[in-house]
């Protein structure tokens, strides 16, 4: 009789997978307050200083470049940005950090052997895909866990 | 074990029968690839320093890796052996032939591989090694080819030593992992019935006829349970009189479930493919410039640091965590179970994990650096050709959005059957299910902590 009141493995499956993918897509609000932000960036062989900003969603971000070594380039993942910059002359950026998450910059004139692994990070608050990934994670996780102890019960 | 249902791909006599059953078949491929790996060896000698403008790094790191992790190993298995150019040379010179069968026996020194060394032990450790040194091999095309040409002299030399391919089977780096994760491959070379193997006394797959060799990577078809040591040479199907050999689908991750086989040695490779995996992703995707540099030799002791770590880290610091893991739950279950047993049999877990976060961070670099193949295939020594007009494609990354996506989706995938592949491997130890529940769950927390750290490198 027990056996009823469970739903089968394969419903658990279901309704679990349509869980983490109604995770990922929600869509939550942006913030609204708007901040500017200036700094410098600074690029040599292979590092960025600093190698990882945070801003909030919405605010205005200007950044010098500066190359303390050799030409590097400036490349902004999901913004599209590209900047080269050559050593002694700065050049200057700006952007509205309009989208959440994290964005790596990357070196974008071939700078040397560690060039293609020269890396930084912007990250645009509230990290929302982020925290939408550890909700999947615990998704995942609870969903196996119910599934493996429902199915063993009704096997 | 072998409850689930195959479906045999073979139907007697197909078009992909008398394809595998050709003698031309390996050769032919192997010969392109062998063209390609000549070329990646020579434009790492003569061609440009710059890694980017060069076909060997290009096409050996970005888009011969991504083929291997992300399609060849996952979907098809131990495929790349199939065509790998590495062990081709010895093997002909062995053979003294290319593509047909040439009568005798195998032409070699006939030494015997010590018997101690008939494990993944080599493999583990060559890994490391190069791992060790990968921040530089990835990055100096003279080095990588340096290391190409490397990896054929030792296959060479060990093929005149000893009869079969002993280099695939326990030297060569690579097919050490290709084999551990091959096991989650949703193909395997079987043989069709196992009685007709055991009252075969002729064993023409183990000694080899005239229609082929006797099997090179010293398997006895009749006994494959798993896909890890098979090449997919194919040398059984042409030699076996009873048709008895066949290519069959089934669920990915079968061979994880074959309790008799696991050993400690495998599980090690897991351990440092795992460990390996959040190493690179930390190292050469993080944000971290020191490290980058430290790990790029910047000077020795900052490198010495670097590689007594990454030593440490693969084989302490993971294996004690995953020693300890292991302990909680035999704790909680109070079974009676070996603390090795379970130690080893659950490492396996790490099989599906490992590879989706292999995939996860091969991704990461090519989708970034995948558009430098466009515009080295047309100047592949960085001299100024332009063969196919692609010479200057700019640097243009792909769909970053689209990456975090994809890393995301493939490491839940991955922890989902990590996690199930847990459940099923303390069933085998604990026939209750309560049992068995509670011995995994100090497992499925720790991988969980480890996919957690890999969303945190990639996304955090
Ligand atoms: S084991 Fe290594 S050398 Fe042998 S075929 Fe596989 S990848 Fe190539
Ligand atoms: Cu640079």
């Amino acid at each position: 009789m027990m056996r009823r009141l469970l739903p089968k493995r394969g419903v658990l499956a279901t309704m679990f997978a349509m869980l983490l993918i109604a995770v990922w897509f929600i869509q939550l609000p942006a913030s609204a307050a708007s901040t500017a932000h200036t700094l410098t960036l600074d690029m040599r062989q292979f590092e960025f200083t600093p190698g990882r900003f945070e801003v909030q969603q919405g605010d205005t971000v200007t950044i010098l470049l500066t190359a303390s070594d050799v030409v590097h380039g400036f490349y902004l993942d999901g913004y599209g940005i590209e900047q080269r910059v050559e050593p002694g002359i700065s050049q200057q950026i700006s952007f509205t950090a309009d989208q959440a998450g994290k964005f790596r910059y990357r070196c974008a004139v071939s700078c040397g052997t560690l060039h293609p692994f020269m890396i930084g990070e912007l990250v645009v608050n509230t990290n929302f895909p982020f925290w939408r990934a550890l909700a999947m994670l615990g998704v995942s996780l609870i969903g196996s866990l119910v599934y493996l102890s429902f199915g063993a019960k009704q096997s | 074990m072998t409850t689930v249902p195959r479906a045999d791909t073979q139907h007697r006599p197909s078009p992909l029968n008398t394809v595998l059953k050709s003698r031309l078949f390996q050769p032919t491929l192997q010969l392109i690839a062998l063209f390609g790996f000549t070329l990646a060896i020579l434009t790492g000698f003569f061609g440009t320093p710059a890694g980017s403008r060069n076909f060997g790094i290009v096409f050996v790191w970005i888009v011969w890796w991504a083929l291997l992790i992300i399609v060849l190993v996952p979907f098809f298995g131990r495929a790349w052996c199939t065509v790998c150019p590495i062990p081709a040379p010895g093997e002909w010179l062995q053979r003294r032939g290319i593509v047909q069968r040439t009568p005798g026996k195998l032409r070699t020194l006939g030494k015997r591989f010590p018997k101690r060394l008939k494990n993944m032990w080599l493999q583990n450790f060559g890994f490391l090694t190069i791992a060790t040194f990968s921040a530089i091999i990835l990055t100096r095309p003279n080095i990588s080819a340096g290391v190409l040409l490397g990896f054929i002299v030792v296959a060479v030399a060990l093929s005149i030593l000893y009869d079969n391919r002993v280099f695939c089977r326990y030297v060569c780096p690579v097919g050490g992992f290709i084999g551990l994760y091959a096991m989650m491959s949703p193909l395997e070379l079987r043989v069709r019935d196992c009685q007709t193997c055991r009252e075969h006394g002729a064993k023409d797959c183990v000694v080899g006829n005239e229609k082929g060799y006797g099997c090179p990577w010293m398997v006895y078809p009749g006994n494959l349970t798993r896909n890890t040591y098979c090449g997919l040479c194919f040398e059984c199907m042409k030699t076996c009189p009873k048709d008895n050999i066949t290519l069959r689908l089934r669920p990915f991750g079968s061979d994880l479930f074959v309790a008799k086989e696991r050993r400690l040695d495998e599980a090690y490779k897991a351990f440092i493919m795992l460990g390996c995996a959040l190493v690179y992703s930390t190292v050469l995707l993080g944000h971290w410039g020191w490290i980058k540099n430290w790990a790029n030799m910047d000077s020795l002791p900052h490198w010495l640091i670097y590689a007594v770590g990454l030593w440490v880290f693969n084989l302490a610091l993971i294996p004690g965590l995953f020693w300890v893991t292991t302990w909680m739950g035999r704790k909680i279950t109070r079974a009676n179970v070996p603390q090795r047993d379970l130690f080893v049999s659950f490492a396996y877990t790490l099989v599906p994990l490992g590879l989706a976060a292999w995939i996860a961070f091969s991704l990461g670099f090519v989708f970034v650096n995948g558009s430098y193949a466009i515009s080295v295939i047309s100047d592949p020594f960085g001299w100024g050709w332009n063969l196919f007009g692609t010479a200057n494609a700019a640097w243009t990354p792909f769909a970053p959005q689209l990456l975090n996506f994809l890393q995301v989706g493939i490491l839940m995938i991955g922890l989902m059957v990590a996690v199930n592949t847990a459940y099923r491997i303390a069933r085998q130890h604990h026939s209750v299910h309560q049992q068995a529940f509670a011995a995994m769950l100090p497992i499925a927390g720790l991988l969980t902590l480890i996919t957690g750290t890999f969303l945190w490198l990639y996304l955090g």
